[in-house]
């Protein structure tokens, strides 16, 4: 195919060219002449977060430059971590994502090492179903999880909505589809060879998972659980739909519901918020940013 | 594979053939499927139940007691706003994923481009708007755009510009609902199509280069033809992403001014959590089904077709 195109590029009329190196030099100088344009409209609104989180609320009003800090003060950072409130919707999203992880990570291994490697009735379907579900979106489901979640009070008195924990039964849904698909992806590229060594040495099935493909697939298993935690940290709809309750709420939500207070918008709280709210994934970021890129293409590329 | 070995073990042992091995089979067959299980279990009861019952919900009145059938549709196809968030929808989603595609392809390129040993850091520096979680980047964008303290107006006062109304104006806030989805969207196409850059021969454009191939060619008959799989599937990723989003929307405008930067998802919330009518909703959200399916149909033509390759 390529072969075919490439060979049609002969025919085109031939382009003068000078020494190579000096129009590489130029392409040089232009990418990063446009690197740095695009660094600075991706990087603009988190640092702008972070200049207005070091303002004072009368400097921020004021008629000032407000892309500089005169006088920086970390008082909306005191203010917010000494608040009972902040630090509150901090643990309920820490929590919800610790375990939403963990169960995932269950879930989806146990589920993709049998959808790998041990075949049975229905699974080429479920392989496909559970791609299937990680493109249904979740603004398609928060309706009838919310009418359900009624119906489980009505008819059996356990009450689901409003609970923070609820969060934890809701987020699986984003996240097991997704680190399955990966997983069986990560655990068909094992070489049959491995395990069938195992089998002939006597190892359960549970063994070869444990000692075998875990360990073999661990950046895949890193990428996967990165994802799951992303995924449940910056979760809006649901939270939004099924909490109200201040106590109840998760970072992202608390952020947009309780610091902006009637029409007043505290700005340098909101931003310090916000900030602070992106961090533990920006943080994992920074550390892990090849299992990170690993699992994002993953998605796409294997498969 | 597996079980050949297995059975061969098992005759050396004189364990006898057949139904040994039978049982084997399905204890295999039984264990895996109770690994599955809890797979299972979570699609059905948490997606497919409820993408089931949302189907039945649209079907109900707003007491939610009555059979009305599709006189929820026929409600919608009645009214303005709908129409108006048809549009919007369709326009938010294709303009914001065009442009993410060919920001990130371009951006892509110049980090392709540079030396090996700086793109890591660009790459990483790149990324960062996908990873900050979409609701706090909003926020930022939100205050960016503040109708009397944003920070954009000021540098556009430096050149005598007068304020723009960028949540007030109807015109503008869709162009900034596109534009930090833009912002958020593009490092993902950017991560994508360079993996996919990387992956292209270098002789591929060696041949092209010796054959006198210019620039525009080397990316039309080289590039182009070898990502053609990756493009076509995270722009399809892309489309059903957007399509269905929420998260921007409901924290720049909240569908304001007057309902015109509404997509499917926010009026769904709007009509069917905050106002309380469940059945009206649910036939609203339903509306994101048909350019999902028609999206998904194609991702797993593409996906089924490789794997058949490989």
């Amino acid at each position: 195919m390529t072969a075919v195109t490439a060979s049609d590029a002969v025919a085109a009329p031939r382009p003068k060219y000078g020494s190579i190196s000096k129009s590489r030099r130029w392409a040089l100088r232009w990418s990063y002449f446009f690197l740095v344009l695009f660094a600075i409209f991706f990087l603009t609104p988190p640092i702008y977060m972070f200049i207005t989180s070091l303002k004072s609320s009368a400097e921020i009003s004021a008629a000032t430059n407000p892309w500089w800090v005169f006088e920086p003060t970390l008082e909306n950072y005191i203010e917010l971590l000494t608040q009972n409130q902040y630090l509150i919707f901090f643990r309920n999203s820490a929590i919800v994502s610790v375990c939403v992880v963990s169960i995932t990570m269950i879930i989806s291994v146990l589920a993709a090492f049998a959808l790998a490697r041990m075949k049975f009735w229905g699974s080429a379907t479920l392989a496909t179903g559970v791609f299937l579900t990680y493109l249904i979106p979740e603004t398609l489901l928060f309706i009838p999880l919310f009418k359900t979640f009624a119906f489980v009070r009505d008819t059996t008195g356990i009450e689901l909505m409003n609970h923070w924990w609820t969060l934890i039964i809701l987020y699986p849904t984003l996240t097991v589809p997704f680190c399955t698909w990966i997983m069986i992806g990560y655990f068909a590229s094992i070489p049959k060879e491995l395990d069938e060594a195992a089998l002939i040495d006597g190892a359960t099935w549970l063994q070869t998972l444990t000692k075998i493909f875990i360990p073999v697939a661990l950046p895949g298993l890193i990428a996967a659980t990165i994802f799951a935690f992303t995924v449940s940290w910056a979760q809006f709809l649901y939270p939004l739909a099924f909490t109200t309750s201040t106590d109840q709420l998760v970072l992202p939500v608390g952020i947009v519901t309780t610091l902006i207070k009637g029409d007043v918008f505290n700005w340098g709280q909101i931003m310090t918020g916000a900030l602070l709210g992106a961090a533990p994934p920006l943080i994992i970021y920074a550390f892990l940013m090849d299992y990170y890129i690993a699992g994002l293409t993953a998605g796409a590329t294997k498969g | 594979m597996a079980d050949i070995a297995v059975s061969r073990a098992g005759t050396v042992n004189g364990a006898g053939g057949r139904t040994s091995l039978h049982r084997l089979m399905q204890r295999k067959s039984t264990v895996a499927f109770l690994m599955a299980l809890p797979l299972i279990t979570v699609i059905v009861l948490l997606v497919v139940y409820p993408a089931i019952y949302s189907l039945h919900l649209a079907t109900l009145n707003k007491s939610m007691e009555r059979f009305v059938g599709f006189g929820n549709f026929t409600f919608l196809f009645g009214r303005e706003t709908f129409w108006l968030v048809v549009k919007q929808s369709c326009i938010f989603a294709i303009t914001a994923v065009v442009f993410k595609a060919l920001i990130g392809f371009v951006v892509a390129h110049f980090v392709h481009n540079i030396p090996s040993k700086g793109q890591r850091k660009w790459r990483g520096m790149l990324l960062v708007p996908w990873v900050i979680p979409p609701a706090m980047s909003t926020l930022a964008w939100l205050w960016l755009f503040d109708p009397s303290y944003s920070a954009f107006n000021w540098i556009l006062a430096l050149f005598g510009i007068d304020p723009v109304p960028w949540t007030g104006d109807a015109y503008w806030a869709r162009f900034s609902v596109i534009l930090v989805n833009i912002w958020i969207g593009a490092p993902f196409f950017m991560i994508m199509y360079l993996a996919a850059l990387k992956s292209v021969p270098e002789q591929l454009y060696e041949a092209a280069a010796i054959d006198g191939a210019t620039w525009w060619q080397r990316i039309w008959y080289v590039t182009l033809p070898m990502m053609r799989n990756i493009i076509a599937i995270t722009t399809l990723f892309s489309l059903i992403v957007t399509f269905a989003n929420f998260d921007i929307v409901r924290v720049l405008t909240a569908g304001g001014p007057l309902d015109h930067t509404h997509v499917f998802a926010t009026w769904a919330f709007r009509v069917g959590i905050e106002g309380g009518d469940i059945p009206l909703g649910a036939s609203v959200s339903l509306f994101m089904v048909p350019i999902l399916a028609v999206a998904a149909w194609f991702i797993l033509r593409d996906i089924t077709k490789r794997g058949n390759e490989a």
